[in-house]
């Protein structure tokens, strides 16, 4: 799903390295956290996942395709087999609830007929049947963010990159928001997690990879948030 | 692609840049309007070079007693002998179309004719007029050839052209078609600014919808064509206006210039409505290219 080989990412102007030779691989159907403080090569390494970035040195493959190959029209493409979730929502405060998720199948051309259908379904999925005509601001922050995975999921991605999805909510609601991308996961779809939150990570007890400085530092099939000291 | 989605996407960006859309539209249609101005001049000139140089003659003027004192003419009057000369001369020429004789007398009454009330008409007599061959060439740029030919010929006192008169004429239109051309290259130029800062404010102020297109996986075609159809539709507008403009200009012209200047005959409607075809598609596709680059530049993947 996601292969990692000998990447290293080096921005313009800087000295270090963002991500310093990683190499790694996600299976299909995994439930994988990557953790690290910030500044560790998180966000590049979600970046370089979305094609947002190209490596300096070495491979990335996503779902099948060498990224740093793949040319800039080609790019769209590819990103409509993945979701991404952000800390931010990143929802249309003037767009329903609806039209928020219906937004994101317009603008690839699905047909009316078919955004009428599955809208609604995935919006029965995440929680928010019977909301569909709520404007962002009225919404919950759990809410709201259910609200991005609905849009994120609603094309059946094999592949779901959230970026801290839980970085704004409180515990209560980031419980509700983990069990939900567990569903996700559950149902084939490969869930990738940038997290800060420890007791979500200790309690998912899910593979765990660990960045820091730009090294992968920590790779564990079952792992918590820091090492037990 | 969804038209319906598309063209509220269209409608919101205009309106929620209203002011600049207007200032595009106005710089649009007056640049468009110049150039369509300049390029109907220069139609206008051609057509009155087509119009008048088929009437332009070269006129190969003699000596009269009166001229005796001017270094052409000290031998005194042309003699007929000179004249036959010069019209052997002319029929040999391929140059010449065909010719003809002026008398004395003619010019007299030519030149009574033309100006009733001038007091000298008592005082000039019929021999004070010069007798002249009237020629007309098959090109007549070639003024030159008769000048060098006949000039300075026993008898001949001068060689003259009318074009040379009418050329004065061309060269005031030629000098308005090129500030014309000049004013509408500097407000193209201003237009095409305006079109990349509205492109560019229209795409800052819709970033948040860009970047979700972006993510969900949009393609840039579909990312940048509601600022690319803005900008065309506002050019298309600025055309259209440009076109009014010119009509409107033509009516004037038509309807009281052309009554006031009757010898000049001036180019018709379907000359002016020819030209908005090209105004459209310059302008649109002028708008579409630069709001194209200017995506580029602040939409990237």
């Amino acid at each position: 799903m996601i292969r990692f080989d000998n990447v290293s990412k080096t921005y313009p102007k800087q000295n270090r390295p963002a991500l310093d030779n990683v190499s790694l691989e996600i299976e299909k159907g995994e439930f994988v956290f990557l953790v690290g403080s910030s500044g560790s090569g998180k966000s590049t390494f979600l970046r370089l996942c979305l094609r947002e970035e190209r490596p300096s040195v070495g491979e990335v493959h996503v779902l099948g395709k060498d990224l740093g190959k793949l040319s800039n029209w080609k790019v769209p493409h590819m990103r409509r087999q993945l979701g991404t979730v952000f800390q931010d929502f990143r929802l249309l405060p003037n767009k329903t609830v609806a039209q928020n998720v219906a937004f994101a199948l317009e603008v690839i051309g699905k047909p009316k007929a078919s955004i009428n259908k599955v809208v609604p379904e995935v919006l029965d999925l995440v929680g928010l049947g019977g909301k569909e005509d709520r404007m962002p601001g009225e919404l919950s922050g759990g809410e709201q963010q259910r609200v991005a995975i609905a849009r994120a999921f609603v094309n059946r991605p094999m592949l779901l990159i959230a970026d801290e999805p839980t970085g704004n909510l409180d515990p209560q609601n980031s419980v509700g928001i983990m069990k939900l991308l567990d569903r996700i996961n559950r149902t084939g779809t490969t869930v990738l997690m940038a997290t800060h939150d420890q007791a979500i990570v200790d309690q998912m007890r899910k593979r765990v990879i660990e960045l820091d400085k730009g090294l992968l530092v920590r790779d564990q099939a079952r792992g918590v948030y820091g090492y037990q000291h | 692609m969804r038209a319906q989605f598309v063209l509220s996407e269209i409608g919101v960006g205009l309106r929620r840049n209203l002011t600049m859309t207007i200032a595009v539209v106005v710089s649009v249609a007056l640049s468009l309007a110049l150039a369509g101005a300049s390029l109907l001049v220069r139609d206008q000139v051609n057509s009155m070079k087509d119009f008048w140089y088929d009437k332009v003659e070269v006129s190969i003027y003699f000596c009269t007693k009166a001229d005796s004192k001017s270094p052409q003419c000290l031998a005194g009057a042309a003699t007929d002998q000179q004249i036959a000369e010069v019209k052997s001369k002319l029929e040999k020429m391929p140059l010449v179309q065909n010719f003809s004789f002026e008398s004395s007398q003619e010019a007299f009454k030519h030149w009574k004719d033309l100006n009733p009330d001038n007091p000298l008409i008592v005082a000039v007599g019929a021999e004070a007029m010069p007798q002249s061959w009237r020629v007309k060439l098959t090109d007549p740029t070639k003024y030159d050839v008769m000048q060098s030919a006949f000039a300075g010929l026993p008898g001949v006192k001068s060689v003259q052209d009318q074009k040379k008169i009418l050329e004065n004429l061309f060269g005031l239109l030629n000098g308005l078609q090129t500030a014309a051309f000049v004013i509408m290259v500097l407000m193209l130029f201003v237009a095409l600014l305006l079109i990349v800062n509205t492109v560019r404010v229209s795409a800052f102020s819709r970033r948040r919808e860009t970047g979700i297109m972006r993510l969900v996986g949009a393609s840039n075609f579909y990312v940048q064509m509601p600022f690319i159809a803005e900008a065309a539709f506002a050019a298309l507008l600025g055309a259209t206006l440009a076109s009014g403009l010119l009509v409107g200009g033509h009516f004037f012209v038509q309807g009281f210039l052309a009554k006031k200047v009757e010898f000049i005959h001036f180019i018709g409607l379907s000359s002016v409505l020819s030209v908005i075809p090209l105004l459209v598609v310059v302008g649109m596709g002028m708008a579409a290219i630069a709001a194209f680059f200017t995506l580029r530049k602040y939409l990237k993947v």
